[in-house]
Protein backbone atom coordinates (compact mmCIF):
# COMPACT_ATOMS: atom_id res chain seq x y z
CA UNK A 1 0.00 0.00 0.00
CA UNK A 2 1.26 3.24 -0.96
CA UNK A 3 1.66 5.93 2.36
CA UNK A 4 -1.24 8.13 2.27
CA UNK A 5 -0.29 11.70 2.76
CA UNK A 6 -2.38 15.41 3.27
CA UNK A 7 -1.34 17.68 0.43
CA UNK A 8 0.22 20.20 3.18
CA UNK A 9 2.20 17.06 4.86
CA UNK A 10 1.27 18.73 8.52
CA UNK A 11 2.11 22.27 7.40
CA UNK A 12 2.03 24.95 10.12
CA UNK A 13 1.86 29.07 10.24
CA UNK A 14 1.58 30.88 13.10
CA UNK A 15 0.38 34.82 12.77
CA UNK A 16 -2.89 36.64 13.69
CA UNK A 17 -4.13 33.04 13.93
CA UNK A 18 -2.74 29.52 13.54
CA UNK A 19 -3.03 28.24 10.38
CA UNK A 20 -2.68 24.98 10.61
CA UNK A 21 -2.85 21.33 8.21
CA UNK A 22 -5.77 18.85 9.79
CA UNK A 23 -3.76 15.84 7.97
CA UNK A 24 -5.69 13.35 6.73
CA UNK A 25 -9.56 13.11 7.36
CA UNK A 26 -12.13 11.39 6.36
CA UNK A 27 -14.85 12.94 3.81
CA UNK A 28 -18.28 11.26 2.70
CA UNK A 29 -20.58 13.00 0.41
CA UNK A 30 -24.04 11.43 0.98
CA UNK A 31 -26.64 13.08 -1.50
CA UNK A 32 -30.14 12.09 -1.46
CA UNK A 33 -33.62 13.13 0.08
CA UNK A 34 -32.33 14.86 3.44
CA UNK A 35 -36.17 15.02 4.19
CA UNK A 36 -36.65 11.36 3.79
CA UNK A 37 -36.79 9.36 7.03
CA UNK A 38 -34.77 6.41 5.74
CA UNK A 39 -31.83 8.65 5.45
CA UNK A 40 -32.45 10.44 8.53
CA UNK A 41 -32.61 6.93 10.53
CA UNK A 42 -28.85 5.52 8.48
CA UNK A 43 -27.43 8.56 9.04
CA UNK A 44 -28.47 8.48 12.94
CA UNK A 45 -27.55 4.73 13.24
CA UNK A 46 -23.95 4.69 11.66
CA UNK A 47 -22.42 8.69 12.42
CA UNK A 48 -24.78 9.41 15.51
CA UNK A 49 -25.69 12.22 14.45
CA UNK A 50 -28.76 14.32 13.26
CA UNK A 51 -29.63 15.65 10.01
CA UNK A 52 -28.53 19.30 10.55
CA UNK A 53 -30.31 22.38 9.77
CA UNK A 54 -29.97 24.77 6.79
CA UNK A 55 -26.06 25.75 6.96
CA UNK A 56 -25.34 24.37 10.23
CA UNK A 57 -23.10 21.50 11.19
CA UNK A 58 -23.89 18.39 13.87
CA UNK A 59 -21.25 16.83 15.74
CA UNK A 60 -21.46 13.92 17.92
CA UNK A 61 -18.46 11.90 18.88
CA UNK A 62 -15.73 12.74 16.60
CA UNK A 63 -18.08 12.58 13.70
CA UNK A 64 -19.67 16.01 11.78
CA UNK A 65 -22.15 16.10 9.31
CA UNK A 66 -22.81 19.38 7.49
CA UNK A 67 -25.61 20.39 5.88
CA UNK A 68 -23.68 21.16 2.18
CA UNK A 69 -26.93 21.95 -0.39
CA UNK A 70 -30.67 20.59 0.14
CA UNK A 71 -29.72 17.25 -1.30
CA UNK A 72 -26.42 16.76 0.06
CA UNK A 73 -24.65 16.37 3.27
CA UNK A 74 -20.69 15.91 4.16
CA UNK A 75 -19.70 13.49 6.95
CA UNK A 76 -16.47 14.38 8.30
CA UNK A 77 -14.93 11.34 10.49
CA UNK A 78 -11.98 9.66 11.15
CA UNK A 79 -9.59 8.61 7.57
CA UNK A 80 -9.35 5.24 8.92
CA UNK A 81 -13.25 5.02 9.37
CA UNK A 82 -14.27 5.76 5.86
CA UNK A 83 -14.74 2.82 4.00
CA UNK A 84 -16.35 0.84 6.92
CA UNK A 85 -19.06 3.87 7.13
CA UNK A 86 -19.17 3.90 3.33
CA UNK A 87 -20.24 0.23 3.67
CA UNK A 88 -22.57 0.58 6.44
CA UNK A 89 -24.40 4.05 4.31
CA UNK A 90 -24.83 2.30 1.69
CA UNK A 91 -26.68 -1.18 2.90
CA UNK A 92 -28.53 1.18 5.07
CA UNK A 93 -29.63 2.82 2.26
CA UNK A 94 -29.86 0.27 -0.26
CA UNK A 95 -33.25 0.76 -2.30
CA UNK A 96 -32.92 4.42 -1.21
CA UNK A 97 -32.60 6.92 -4.15
CA UNK A 98 -28.79 7.86 -2.49
CA UNK A 99 -25.48 8.09 -3.19
CA UNK A 100 -22.59 7.79 -0.82
CA UNK A 101 -19.14 8.11 -2.24
CA UNK A 102 -15.87 8.56 -0.35
CA UNK A 103 -14.12 12.20 -1.25
CA UNK A 104 -11.39 11.72 1.67
CA UNK A 105 -8.42 11.78 -0.91
CA UNK A 106 -9.54 14.72 -3.32
CA UNK A 107 -10.37 17.15 -0.55
CA UNK A 108 -7.96 18.72 1.93
CA UNK A 109 -8.44 20.55 5.48
CA UNK A 110 -7.34 22.76 7.64
CA UNK A 111 -7.97 24.43 10.72
CA UNK A 112 -7.77 28.46 11.79
CA UNK A 113 -7.52 29.52 15.57
CA UNK A 114 -6.24 31.82 17.62
CA UNK A 115 -7.88 35.58 18.57
CA UNK A 116 -7.83 36.02 14.86
CA UNK A 117 -9.76 33.30 13.02
CA UNK A 118 -12.68 35.78 12.05
CA UNK A 119 -9.97 38.48 10.89
CA UNK A 120 -8.13 36.18 9.09
CA UNK A 121 -11.35 34.24 7.18
CA UNK A 122 -12.97 37.67 6.47
CA UNK A 123 -10.31 38.75 4.11
CA UNK A 124 -10.69 35.68 1.63
CA UNK A 125 -14.27 35.11 2.07
CA UNK A 126 -17.66 37.28 1.27
CA UNK A 127 -19.18 36.39 4.59
CA UNK A 128 -20.07 38.50 7.75
CA UNK A 129 -18.08 36.58 10.74
CA UNK A 130 -19.16 38.62 13.42
CA UNK A 131 -20.10 37.20 16.76
CA UNK A 132 -23.90 37.05 16.35
CA UNK A 133 -23.72 36.35 12.54
CA UNK A 134 -21.23 33.43 12.76
CA UNK A 135 -21.57 31.15 15.31
CA UNK A 136 -20.04 27.74 16.64
CA UNK A 137 -22.32 25.24 14.50
CA UNK A 138 -22.48 27.25 11.89
CA UNK A 139 -21.39 25.68 8.46
CA UNK A 140 -20.70 27.98 5.05
CA UNK A 141 -20.02 26.77 1.37
CA UNK A 142 -18.32 29.61 -0.17
CA UNK A 143 -15.16 30.99 -2.29
CA UNK A 144 -11.68 31.24 -0.51
CA UNK A 145 -10.04 34.24 -2.66
CA UNK A 146 -10.91 32.49 -6.45
CA UNK A 147 -11.64 28.91 -5.21
CA UNK A 148 -13.90 27.03 -3.69
CA UNK A 149 -14.52 26.00 -0.37
CA UNK A 150 -16.01 25.28 2.80
CA UNK A 151 -16.22 26.19 6.56
CA UNK A 152 -17.84 25.45 10.11
CA UNK A 153 -17.35 27.26 13.72
CA UNK A 154 -16.25 24.70 15.86
CA UNK A 155 -15.42 24.71 19.88
CA UNK A 156 -13.36 27.29 20.55
CA UNK A 157 -13.49 29.65 18.00
CA UNK A 158 -11.66 26.89 15.64
CA UNK A 159 -12.15 27.28 12.34
CA UNK A 160 -12.35 24.34 10.16
CA UNK A 161 -11.45 24.72 6.75
CA UNK A 162 -12.40 22.40 3.72
CA UNK A 163 -11.26 22.98 0.09
CA UNK A 164 -10.34 20.77 -3.15
CA UNK A 165 -7.12 18.68 -2.68
CA UNK A 166 -5.91 20.13 -5.89
CA UNK A 167 -5.96 23.86 -4.51
CA UNK A 168 -4.74 23.05 -0.90
CA UNK A 169 -1.44 24.47 -1.25
CA UNK A 170 -3.18 27.70 -2.54
CA UNK A 171 -5.54 27.90 0.55
CA UNK A 172 -2.84 27.47 2.75
CA UNK A 173 -0.89 30.28 1.18
CA UNK A 174 -3.73 32.60 1.13
CA UNK A 175 -4.42 32.16 4.75
CA UNK A 176 -0.87 32.37 5.25
CA UNK A 177 -0.57 36.18 3.66
CA UNK A 178 -4.28 36.79 5.61
CA UNK A 179 -2.46 36.01 8.33
CA UNK A 180 0.79 37.63 8.45
CA UNK A 181 1.06 39.46 12.21
CA UNK A 182 2.17 42.61 9.79
CA UNK A 183 -2.04 42.37 8.44
CA UNK A 184 -3.98 43.46 11.67
CA UNK A 185 -7.24 44.85 10.62
CA UNK A 186 -8.93 45.23 13.56
CA UNK A 187 -12.25 44.61 12.47
CA UNK A 188 -13.74 41.86 14.64
CA UNK A 189 -11.90 42.58 17.70
CA UNK B 1 -23.13 45.02 -6.16
CA UNK B 2 -25.70 42.78 -6.83
CA UNK B 3 -27.04 41.21 -3.81
CA UNK B 4 -29.64 38.08 -4.53
CA UNK B 5 -31.01 36.28 -1.89
CA UNK B 6 -30.39 32.12 -2.67
CA UNK B 7 -34.20 30.79 -2.02
CA UNK B 8 -32.43 26.90 -1.09
CA UNK B 9 -29.80 27.74 1.51
CA UNK B 10 -31.13 31.54 2.30
CA UNK B 11 -27.27 32.96 2.24
CA UNK B 12 -27.49 36.40 0.74
CA UNK B 13 -24.85 35.93 -1.70
CA UNK B 14 -23.07 38.60 -3.17
CA UNK B 15 -22.94 38.63 -7.04
CA UNK B 16 -19.05 37.10 -6.79
CA UNK B 17 -20.60 33.46 -5.56
CA UNK B 18 -23.28 33.64 -8.27
CA UNK B 19 -23.11 32.56 -11.71
CA UNK B 20 -25.44 34.34 -14.09
CA UNK B 21 -27.04 31.75 -16.15
CA UNK B 22 -28.95 34.38 -18.80
CA UNK B 23 -32.80 34.87 -19.34
CA UNK B 24 -35.51 33.32 -17.70
CA UNK B 25 -38.64 31.09 -18.97
CA UNK B 26 -37.19 30.07 -21.99
CA UNK B 27 -39.67 27.93 -24.05
CA UNK B 28 -37.44 25.20 -25.66
CA UNK B 29 -38.43 24.81 -29.30
CA UNK B 30 -36.43 21.59 -30.46
CA UNK B 31 -36.85 19.03 -33.25
CA UNK B 32 -40.09 19.38 -35.58
CA UNK B 33 -40.13 22.72 -34.91
CA UNK B 34 -39.74 25.76 -38.05
CA UNK B 35 -37.09 27.35 -38.54
CA UNK B 36 -38.32 30.66 -36.96
CA UNK B 37 -39.28 29.20 -33.72
CA UNK B 38 -35.81 27.50 -33.37
CA UNK B 39 -33.96 30.78 -34.37
CA UNK B 40 -35.59 32.81 -31.86
CA UNK B 41 -35.49 30.29 -29.29
CA UNK B 42 -31.37 29.99 -29.85
CA UNK B 43 -31.31 33.77 -30.57
CA UNK B 44 -33.54 36.15 -29.90
CA UNK B 45 -33.15 37.66 -26.14
CA UNK B 46 -34.96 40.57 -24.10
CA UNK B 47 -32.67 43.29 -23.17
CA UNK B 48 -35.09 45.49 -21.16
CA UNK B 49 -34.58 48.61 -19.73
CA UNK B 50 -36.24 47.95 -16.35
CA UNK B 51 -38.10 44.74 -15.14
CA UNK B 52 -36.03 41.71 -16.09
CA UNK B 53 -36.15 38.53 -14.88
CA UNK B 54 -32.95 35.97 -15.16
CA UNK B 55 -31.87 32.55 -13.90
CA UNK B 56 -28.76 32.11 -11.40
CA UNK B 57 -26.55 29.78 -10.42
CA UNK B 58 -24.82 29.73 -6.91
CA UNK B 59 -21.68 27.95 -7.52
CA UNK B 60 -19.65 28.75 -5.02
CA UNK B 61 -22.43 27.86 -2.35
CA UNK B 62 -25.25 25.10 -2.47
CA UNK B 63 -24.73 25.28 -6.53
CA UNK B 64 -28.31 25.64 -7.16
CA UNK B 65 -29.82 27.38 -9.57
CA UNK B 66 -32.62 29.36 -9.06
CA UNK B 67 -34.66 32.85 -10.72
CA UNK B 68 -34.31 36.27 -9.89
CA UNK B 69 -36.36 39.51 -10.95
CA UNK B 70 -34.51 42.64 -10.89
CA UNK B 71 -34.72 46.04 -12.45
CA UNK B 72 -32.21 46.70 -14.94
CA UNK B 73 -31.62 50.25 -14.25
CA UNK B 74 -31.61 50.82 -10.59
CA UNK B 75 -30.31 47.18 -9.91
CA UNK B 76 -32.98 47.01 -7.39
CA UNK B 77 -34.12 43.24 -6.43
CA UNK B 78 -37.61 42.56 -6.94
CA UNK B 79 -36.98 38.95 -5.66
CA UNK B 80 -35.57 35.11 -6.28
CA UNK B 81 -37.62 31.99 -6.73
CA UNK B 82 -37.17 28.41 -6.84
CA UNK B 83 -35.76 27.34 -10.69
CA UNK B 84 -38.42 24.30 -10.69
CA UNK B 85 -41.65 26.60 -12.54
CA UNK B 86 -42.02 28.28 -15.51
CA UNK B 87 -44.02 31.37 -14.14
CA UNK B 88 -42.96 33.49 -11.56
CA UNK B 89 -44.38 33.62 -8.13
CA UNK B 90 -48.13 35.63 -8.19
CA UNK B 91 -46.59 37.44 -4.76
CA UNK B 92 -43.54 38.46 -6.92
CA UNK B 93 -45.63 39.91 -9.69
CA UNK B 94 -47.67 41.63 -7.67
CA UNK B 95 -44.99 43.21 -5.78
CA UNK B 96 -43.32 44.29 -9.19
CA UNK B 97 -46.74 46.05 -10.93
CA UNK B 98 -46.52 48.02 -7.32
CA UNK B 99 -43.10 49.39 -7.25
CA UNK B 100 -43.35 49.80 -11.25
CA UNK B 101 -46.84 50.21 -13.19
CA UNK B 102 -47.49 49.13 -16.36
CA UNK B 103 -44.27 46.99 -16.58
CA UNK B 104 -43.75 44.26 -19.40
CA UNK B 105 -41.74 41.30 -19.93
CA UNK B 106 -42.63 39.10 -23.06
CA UNK B 107 -45.45 37.12 -21.70
CA UNK B 108 -45.53 38.92 -18.33
CA UNK B 109 -46.95 41.88 -17.43
CA UNK B 110 -48.66 44.66 -14.79
CA UNK B 111 -51.88 42.63 -14.65
CA UNK B 112 -53.86 45.93 -13.73
CA UNK B 113 -52.51 47.76 -17.18
CA UNK B 114 -53.63 46.51 -20.89
CA UNK B 115 -50.87 45.52 -22.94
CA UNK B 116 -50.25 49.28 -24.21
CA UNK B 117 -49.48 50.34 -20.98
CA UNK B 118 -52.84 52.03 -20.84
CA UNK B 119 -54.72 51.75 -17.87
CA UNK B 120 -57.21 49.74 -17.51
CA UNK B 121 -61.22 51.06 -16.46
CA UNK B 122 -62.25 50.51 -13.43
Amino acid sequence: MSNAVSVLNGASFDGLAEVKDAGLVGMITLRGDLSSKALAKAVLNVTDCTIPDVRKVAAVNGNTVAWMSPDELLIVTDYQNVDAMVAKLSSALAGEHALVVNVSDARSMLTLSGSGTREVLAKVAPVDFSAEQFQPGDFRRTRLAQVAGAFWLGEAEQMHIICFRSVGQYVFDLLKVAAHSDAVVGVYT
Amino acid sequence: MLILECPYCGVKAEETELQAGGEAHLKRFGPGSSDDDFHDYLFMRENPKGVHFERWRHVNGCGKWFHAARCTVTLEVFGTYTAQTSTPPQALLDAISEKRPGWTWREFADASTSHNGEEVAD
